[in-house]
């Protein structure tokens, strides 16, 4: 547009002209895949992560010789992500309606410890149940999801209503969950837990595994496809009596698909990781199989928490986007004062993320604690950074208003996948912690440039 | 249309009962008195002006109709019938709709979110049903501005005239009877701001009252029946348009004096002011 002689910088010490004619051309060039990906509707923010997931996931794999890329590897970096990515999904609330939450590693370590104490103690002894029944386990998790929300909600309640900023209510909660366990602990560790609450954490007792195995695996896989599918009909039936435009037939396929694709992938390589020689030994003796030659193969499927973390963002989902709690905070984040002036209950609606995120934080600490096997002091401790970078890796903006739960499911494996390359590549833990902060910065940066691009 | 009176404080155009009365209120910010004994009233079907400078009282006065700030002390009658408006939820359930200066909008969600925020249409089973808040939405904006086609959005990506449509769509869907519009036109363009005025003349033909906060003082002889001139935190006077001339108001305005206390030396100098 300007006159400009063809590399020289402008005055202002913009790129020379032949610069921006090379970023116009790709920029004209890649017109028509973003205006294809416009009728597909789909966050292109999102599109990005999945694609630096894969870059990630391709580059570790290349490195590592195919181990990373192992059914093995890619299981237990499913279980891994999982207790941070189900925080997450209750901080992007948080941080959306302009909050934070520094509080929840130690709340996950309070409530883990209560929730030990209360099948190991208080089911079996104070009311006299007896230990190892059926029913310990989710009576363990109710009380401790209750525990959550209350403590959860305390907070919540003393930024809403008593007007202290967030940052400092749970920066105190980072202090006082922490301490309240080394008070009723006395620094014991509470060990072991009951069999079924053990499950949670995916872990193998004797021939028990906390997975859903081969064929219930396939099973849910192939339910949540169909619920993809119906949900892109439904959508699309409801547009179409209203008059609205639709997109095209061949995005709706195109996004089916791919939802299903990526659905089912998942479960496959679920399956193709199969139990270690000596429990599926173990089980054949039990079962009365004759294991053929090369020991037997049984596929373990998808692990509990994982199946806890869809369930979990399933329903985060929906009240994020389909409910008016959800349409709330994302209000409040937005412009509280428009928020308030619409109707809208904004403290009661900030104190329920705080609750909400405490209820997500005893998930969580039921899935570590089943994992470890045994209640310890420090359970949790630097969570919260990991569950806030998750968050904020996935999209979620500290302005407020701007997040996404799916964003930060994908945070979290992007996090996960980072660090457990590299104890693949056996980096040691300080480096790992210089990456992971580099990327995080990083991310964000990135992400504010692209955004302020786009006004 | 209206019965001229010879008095700076007219009898109302009817004898019917006000459909709004603002009795007396009180609102005080610290120790200062933002409105200081205000008593305006507003009839189905008349448009009322709110002028005076910054800092008057007018945006403090009307955030005790809308809910937004309830007044210190005084009385609020909607019907003839005191009600108590302790929330911006009360007065919309009255039928007092507002459209604020700042719009009030939540930037990050789109258009059919804001004007349904906080009235969303749900399914049976309270899911939020998003078509049919778009369906009703395209309705009432295209009523407003034809060209109006970003429903799917965010509202910050909007320019000022279609964010306007958007706040006043908000407002005038839910069959308000009383309106309380906030320098409606203070960031529009021309072509648009004749569009709220023929909005306004509209909305005003099918009975709805609405009070017209505004700085712009031919806005508002423009478009009033009625012109409430507040002074300080005080109300000034109220009078018929057809009784004042622009110099009069801008004396109510700049010296806070009724038209009758003016001398003829202060109506020279507003006359050469230019009002």
């Amino acid at each position: 547009m300007e006159a400009s002689v063809p590399g020289q910088p402008t005055a202002e010490g913009r790129p020379a002209r032949s610069i921006r004619v090379v970023a116009r051309a790709v920029g004209s060039a890649l017109a028509p895949v973003r205006a294809r990906l416009s009728y597909l509707e789909i966050d292109t923010r999102l599109l990005g992560m999945v694609l630096a997931l894969a870059i990630i996931w391709i580059g570790f794999g290349l490195v590592s010789g195919g181990t990373f890329l192992s059914p093995r590897n890619l299981w237990n970096l499913s279980v891994q992500s999982a207790s941070i990515a189900i925080m997450a999904t209750g901080m992007v609330l948080v941080i959306v309606s302009r909050g934070i939450d520094l509080s929840v590693g130690s709340l996950l370590g309070f409530l883990g410890y209560s929730m030990a104490v209360v099948q190991s103690v208080w089911i079996p002894q104070s009311l006299g149940l007896g230990s190892e029944r059926p029913f310990t386990w989710i009576l363990t998790l109710a009380i401790g999801i209750v525990i959550g929300a209350a403590a959860g909600g305390l907070q919540g309640f003393v930024v809403a209503y008593g007007g202290v900023p967030s940052f400092i209510v749970t920066l105190g909660g980072l202090l006082v969950w922490r301490g309240l366990i080394f008070r009723y602990a006395q620094g014991q560790t509470i060990a072991p837990l009951d069999t079924n609450f053990q499950m949670l954490g995916g872990g193998t007792v004797g021939t028990r595994v906390g997975a859903l195995g081969e064929w219930a695996s396939w099973i849910l896989g192939v339910a949540i496809c169909l619920a993809i599918v119906y949900s892109l009909i439904a959508a699309r039936r409801r547009r179409l009596r209203y008059g609205f435009p639709v997109r095209p037939m061949w995005a709706e396929l195109v996004l089916g698909a791919a939802g299903c694709a990526a659905v089912l992938g998942v479960v496959w390589v679920a399956n193709s990781y199969p139990l270690p020689p000596s429990v599926a030994e173990q089980y054949a003796q039990e079962h009365e199989i004759t294991s053929p030659p090369g020991g037997l193969i049984i596929p373990t499927g998808l692990a509990f928490p994982v199946v806890i973390m869809l369930l979990v963002t399933l329903v985060m989902t929906f009240l994020a986007s389909r409910r008016r709690f959800g349409r709330y905070v994302y209000a409040i984040g937005g412009n509280p004062e428009a928020a308030a002036l619409a109707g809208i209950n904004v403290r009661r609606t900030v104190m329920l993320t705080f609750a909400l995120m405490g209820s997500l934080a005893a998930i969580s600490a039921a899935v570590q604690t089943a994992r470890l096997n045994a209640a310890v002091t420090n359970l949790g401790v630097q969570n919260e950074l990991d569950v806030i970078s998750a968050a904020v890796i996935g999209g979620t903006s500290f302005a407020g208003g701007i997040g996404t739960i799916p964003g930060a499911i994908l945070g979290a494996v992007v996090m996960q996948s980072l660090r457990s390359g590299m104890v693949l590549l056996l980096v040691d833990s300080p480096t790992q912690d210089i990456v992971v902060g580099l990327v995080l910065v990083a991310a964000v940066g990135l992400d504010t440039v692209v955004r302020r691009r786009a006004r | 249309m209206l019965t001229p009176a010879p008095s700076t404080t007219p009898d109302p155009p009817t004898q019917r009962i006000p459909l709004v009365e603002l009795r007396n209120i009180q609102v005080s910010f610290g120790g200062v008195r933002a409105v200081d004994g205000v008593t305006i009233d507003l009839y189905p079907g008349e448009v009322v002006g709110l002028v005076g400078g910054n800092g008057a009282g007018k945006t403090t006065l009307m955030r005790t109709l809308s809910g937004a700030r309830p007044p210190d002390s005084g009385q609020i009658r909607v019907d003839g019938q005191p009600s108590t408006i302790a929330d911006p939820r009360a007065a919309k359930a009255l039928g007092i709709e507002t459209i604020y200066q700042t719009l009030a909008l939540a930037d990050n969600l789109d258009a059919p979110a804001n004007v349904f925020l906080g009235r969303e249409l749900t399914s049976a089973a309270g899911a939020l049903d998003d078509a049919a808040m778009e369906s009703a939405t395209r309705k009432v904006i295209t009523r407003l501005n034809p060209n109006f086609k970003s429903f799917k959005m965010p509202v910050l990506r909007l320019s000022g005239g279609q964010r306007q449509a958007v706040a006043i769509a908000r407002a005038i869907h839910f069959n308000a009877r009383a309106l309380i519009m906030d320098e409606p036109t203070a960031a529009l363009g021309p072509a648009e701001t004749a569009q709220v005025h023929n909005l306004i003349r509209q909305l005003q033909r099918e009975g709805i009252g609405i009070f017209l906060v505004s700085h712009d003082i031919h806005d508002v002889f423009d478009l009033s029946d009625r012109i409430s001139v507040m002074y300080h935190g005080r109300l000034v006077g109220t009078v018929n348009k057809q009784d004042v001339t622009t110099e009069e108001v801008l004396g109510m305005i700049i010296l806070g004096k009724p038209p009758t206390k003016l001398t003829p030396q202060e109506l020279a100098e507003l006359r050469g002011s230019g009002g």
